[in-house]
């Protein structure tokens, strides 16, 4: 499987996904009009990625913001994960938020409460 | 006209209205006015936590419009297909103020969907994000409905919103946000 490797844009997040490492990091803002396409690659290489996953799985997400429309793909993302996890491979889901940014981390515990995969809450100093 | 035009401008200062536009709303229009929303906030100085809560209720007014205008099914040039924004900070609050022509047969789902919204406490609001964001059908372009809840949830405010008739096809929706 070939990596990802997606630049950030001022709307889209940056993502990284080597399979080999079982390495998957979510990074910047994700506010575009058409989350959908954006997301799409991602979660049909996490599907294939599900049937041989490494010993280890970690996902780092680490938003800065992202809009409603982006929330249902992110949920989608992690529907994937959980497969993962399910299906008894090791997986480590840390949610970085910042500081003073409350938002940010109440939309990890909600995701956290839809999702049976332990989340890991990380505070990050702005 | 030209009366008209300092009626504009002094009604705008007296808001201090620090945005406004009026017409077709594209992805490429949204991208300039959240990059210029986010350097006044930075000129401003804001806070983070305010900064963030501004372009996060902004976004998701903005895209509110967008989308729109994207599912109701209107002739190009159609006057209908216009919008009016305009984003303005008194004292010390934010006023996101959003308004568009909307069909009259979906006037009653969308004024149903509100009022449920200003009906929750900020904890069922939780809930219900949770429950529309899991079980929720979510549209082609990813309007899942979860806009307008999140914008309650993230203001702490009720949905301030008015439906004005226009003629026997249209009605005018206004929403006016603070944050």
């Amino acid at each position: 499987m070939e990596k990802i490797l997606i630049e950030p844009t001022p709307k889209t997040p940056s993502i990284n996904f080597d399979f080999n490492q079982g390495l998957l990091e979510i990074k910047g803002r994700s506010i575009p009009e058409n989350s959908i396409e954006f997301y799409k690659p991602l979660v049909e290489s996490l599907e294939k990625y599900g049937s041989t996953p490494g010993p280890t799985t970690t996902v780092n997400i680490h938003l800065e913001y992202f809009n409603t429309s982006s929330s249902k793909c992110i949920l989608d993302v992690f529907k994937k994960l959980e497969a993962i996890h399910k299906n008894g491979n090791r997986l480590v889901i840390n949610w970085y938020y910042e500081q003073d940014d409350e938002d940010m981390l109440e939309a990890g515990e909600d995701y956290q409460a839809i999702i049976n995969v332990p989340f890991k809450m990380m505070q990050v100093e702005e | 006209m030209m009366l008209d035009i300092y009626d504009f401008y002094d009604k705008m200062e007296r808001n201090n209205i620090l945005l406004s536009f009026k017409g077709d709303i594209t992805s490429e229009l949204l991208t300039s006015i959240l990059q210029i929303m986010e350097s006044k906030l930075e000129n401003l100085q804001e806070e983070p936590k305010v900064k963030k809560k501004v372009y996060n209720v902004l976004v998701e007014c903005l895209q509110n419009l967008y989308h729109h205008m994207d599912e109701v099914d209107m002739v190009k040039s159609d006057k209908t297909r216009s919008a009016i924004f305009m984003i303005g900070k008194l004292e010390s609050r934010y006023n996101v103020i959003t308004g568009n022509y909307i069909r009259k047969e979906n006037v009653e789902l969308l004024s149903g969907r509100l009022e449920k919204i200003n009906a929750l406490t900020q904890d069922q609001l939780k809930e219900y994000y949770k429950k529309v964001l899991a079980n929720g059908e979510m549209s082609a372009k990813g309007g899942g409905g979860l806009g307008m809840i999140d914008i309650a949830r993230k203001t702490g405010q009720k949905l301030n919103y008015n439906f004005m008739p226009i003629d026997d096809q249209y009605a005018f929706f206004s929403l006016n946000i603070k944050i």
